[in-house]
């Protein structure tokens, strides 16, 4: 297919998105990272069963979390697709991306800057 | 086991904001299995505090550990040389555990980190149940293994009450009649003649009536 996605985005790969656990998110965030989503497969179609939907659930607590201590809950989100929707990998980072660009960058980084300067 | 319940971080930041020092202290036991306390939530409220204060500018040092108990003068004594680095502890301990601490470290203010709720089992993940109230004088064996003073909402002896409608309670149509329980637990175990029997005025002096309690076993103590 050959299709491109924005490069700044960093791939973890994981098991699976059910192994994804808040801290992991909060831990991207506090090391700079200025936007965090979960690509997991199809809801209902889980090889575990309910990985994804645990991820989903997840998520939601982040953002609430990020929102609380003015992260904004707003840079974390989950996608769903199917190991053969290369496209929709593609078109959903490249809408992650757009979406965190009009966010703008991680205030914990900027404020490590300021803290440091 | 204790069973408690996470605090909003909005409450805890208020209690802390002035502190610039703070150790937050997990506990492997009751509060890690009901996913309130342990060492994951240790790290998870410790990084959301972390990035709060980083980005109110504000430069407060937070450091983690989870012992295996606060309830033991053996485990808390682990933080004996480390607990002047910090201002303040932040215990996600139940209540005895947070007590327990600021006994120890009477310095050193501690604040709790959870709201400790109930003696109570693990329904399936994430619902807790309540199963005790620890009045210190148990009647399981007269009662089908059902407990009317923790499942009860009047902690009757002798019931059901009047509000017993459909095997539910008249508090809640969604909680059954731990009496309604009982009856249908001990016919079960062909037992219906245990519940004929009047139950006495319970001595509630073993219970919060008598004050606060303590056990002392003889045999056992040092």
């Amino acid at each position: 297919m050959r299709l491109e996605y924005p490069s700044n985005i960093k791939i973890i790969r994981i098991p699976c998105t059910g192994k994804l656990d808040i801290i992991h998110i909060l831990r991207a965030f506090e090391k700079g990272a200025d936007g965090v989503y979960a690509v997991g497969c199809l809801e209902g179609s889980c090889q575990f069963n309910n990985g994804n939907i645990r991820s989903r659930k997840r998520i939601e607590q982040a953002k609430k979390l990020l929102d609380t201590i003015g992260v904004g809950g707003e840079r974390v989100a989950m996608y769903n697709l199917s190991s053969g929707e290369g496209t929709h990998f593609a078109s959903y980072a490249k809408e992650m991306n757009e979406k965190i660009q009009k966010i703008g960058p991680n205030p914990i980084k900027l404020a490590k800057k300021r803290m440091a300067a | 086991m204790i069973i408690a319940d996470k605090k909003p971080i909005e409450e805890i930041i208020e209690a802390i904001k002035d502190y610039k020092k703070i150790l937050i202290l997990g506990c492997n036991e009751c509060v890690t299995v009901c996913e309130a306390g342990g060492k994951k939530e240790v790290e998870i409220l410790a990084s959301a505090l972390r990035m709060y204060f980083l980005n109110q500018s504000k430069d407060v040092k937070i450091d983690e550990k989870t012992l295996e108990r606060q309830c033991d003068h053996e485990y808390l004594e682990e933080i004996r040389n480390t607990v002047e680095n910090y201002d303040s502890i932040l215990s996600l301990a139940c209540g005895v555990g947070v007590q327990f601490t600021a006994e120890k470290y009477h310095s050193t203010p501690v604040f709790p980190g959870v709201n400790t709720c109930f003696l109570g089992a693990t329904e399936e993940r994430g619902v807790w149940v309540e199963r005790c109230q620890a009045c210190g004088k148990c009647i399981l064996a007269s009662t089908g293994g059902i407990c009317p003073v923790s499942r009860c909402a009047k902690r009757i002896l002798n019931g059901p009450c009047g509000g017993s409608s459909k095997g539910k309670c008249e508090i809640n149509k969604d909680l059954a009649c731990a009496w309604q329980l009982i009856i249908d637990r001990l016919k079960a175990l062909g037992k219906l003649d245990e519940y004929e029997k009047i139950t006495p005025i319970k001595d509630w002096s073993t219970d919060r009536a008598g004050g606060p309690r303590k056990v002392i076993r003889e045999d056992v103590k040092q």
